[in-house]
């Protein structure tokens, strides 16, 4: 899988829920990406790429793109 | 609608009062304009009373009975915009209190959540044990108080575990091995006081087992709830873990449902500090007017944060003390306070009964 592949997989195994239109999925958009969907994607994308998120990370990870940008602080062994 | 993302940029307690006196008195008009403006109840509230919307000062903004949200949904938005109905716990036989949250306002309260939280905790993220059963945090759809607590001290934790089965019996094995993989890390735990003191300390004395948490930080509120008659100080509760578990780092905080995010965490010198998000108001019983420091009164409490429903400026069921401005020796600025207590029967009489509507 590439990383996308398992960094879009994390967002769909958190909310279990398929995602059209993935790249434009924002907090709270659908119903799933509520406050408790946000504890299972933080735990979801820590367990995949093995890393452990700043607390800022944390509550900026408010869209799909911008996970994918807190992601390239992180040495994630690429 | 308030736009406090210049707070969100600013530490947690860093305005002394003459400063926070200044943005609140600048806000909170704003605040109840914006109120009066999108609730009709809360409209007629502020009619009936001809209250003059240009007032600034602090004291003399306008304060509802906690217990108006048990009869009334004082939403100011529409309803299609309603996102999350969080419900007070409640005590037996009492109506819950029903705060209705909009997006915005639901990520508002997360924020500053955490903002307060990590200023008492130079920790940024660590292992969690959980003082509850994973159940309460299973439905989505009823959400509780406690459940809202959780789900938001819970971004503070990597690892997580749940000390509870469904029945509330300590996990005794769960726990243990979640404490053995993250020795020599500091542990959060976090908990209903209640439930810590019920089901964590008393099943331990009663099993006569003694649990090391001394590498352990407890966060826990919410207060005894039903279990009044085995409430214990706050100095009996603390003496008693460390005594059981060699837990040292104990806080407690002082929060409610209608307030959720802004709230006060205790400090080393064992008081609750205002952030700049929040304020609060001790008041006599008799005439509501406000107290000396050191006078036991009826705890009023304001929030910045309550934008989509009207609980901007409450008055609790809760008796406390100012206990000083700004020289803290913990070195946090603002007000900091103790909680005594409970106004007496508070669920059968409160000031809500005079309030008309219709």
């Amino acid at each position: 899988m590439t990383f996308l592949e398992k960094y879009s997989k994390a967002f769909e195994d958190s909310f279990d829920t398929k995602i059209e239109n993935i790249e434009e999925l924002t907090y709270q958009s659908i119903p799933e990406w509520d406050s408790i969907g946000h504890l299972f994607l933080i735990s979801n994308l820590e367990e995949v790429f093995n890393i452990t998120f700043d607390l800022d990370d944390v509550t900026d990870m408010s869209s799909f793109n911008k996970g994918l940008e807190i992601l390239e602080k992180y040495d994630l062994g690429l | 609608m308030l736009d406090l993302s210049f707070l969100l940029d600013k530490d947690a307690f860093s305005f002394d009062n003459i400063r926070k006196r200044a943005i609140y008195k600048e806000l909170l008009p704003q605040l109840v304009k914006h109120h009066y403006d999108n609730c009709l109840d809360y409209k007629k509230m502020l009619d009936v009373q001809s209250y003059d919307l240009s007032i600034s000062i602090l004291e003399d903004i306008p304060f509802l009975p906690v217990s108006l949200f048990k009869k009334y949904e004082l939403k100011s938005m529409l309803d299609l915009d309603v996102y999350k109905v969080l419900k007070s716990s409640g005590t037996t036989g009492q109506n819950v209190s029903k705060i209705y949250l909009d997006k915005n306002n639901a990520a508002l309260q997360q924020k500053v959540l955490l903002k307060i939280v990590s200023d008492f905790c130079q920790i940024t993220r660590n292992p969690m044990l959980i003082l509850d059963t994973s159940e309460t945090i299973k439905n989505r759809l009823n959400f509780s108080a406690r459940s809202a607590a959780i789900l938001g001290f819970s971004l503070f934790g990597t690892d997580k575990c749940f000390a509870f089965d469904n029945d509330f019996k300590l996990d005794l094995s769960a726990v243990n091995l979640f404490l053995e993989k993250h020795r020599g890390k500091q542990i959060m735990l976090f908990g209903f006081t209640f439930i810590v003191w019920k089901y964590l300390y008393k099943q331990l004395v009663m099993q006569g087992i003694k649990l090391d948490l001394s590498d352990c930080i407890l966060i826990h509120g919410g207060g005894w709830k039903k279990l009044k008659d085995e409430a214990v100080s706050n100095t009996e509760f603390k003496s008693s873990l460390k005594k059981q578990t060699s837990l040292k780092n104990i806080y407690d905080y002082y929060g409610m449902a209608e307030q959720t995010g802004s709230i006060y965490l205790e400090c080393s010198e064992g008081h609750l500090h205002c952030s700049i998000f929040s304020e609060i108001i001790i008041r006599n019983a008799t005439d509501f007017s406000e107290c000396n420091i050191g006078e036991i009164g009826i705890v009023q409490v304001v929030s910045l944060l309550a934008q989509s429903y009207c609980g901007h400026s409450l008055l609790t069921e809760d008796l406390g003390k100012l206990i000083g401005i700004d020289d803290c020796k913990c070195g946090r600025k603002g007000k900091y306070f103790n909680i005594t207590g409970r106004v007496e029967k508070s669920d059968d009489r409160g000031c809500s009964d005079t309030y008309e509507f219709n």
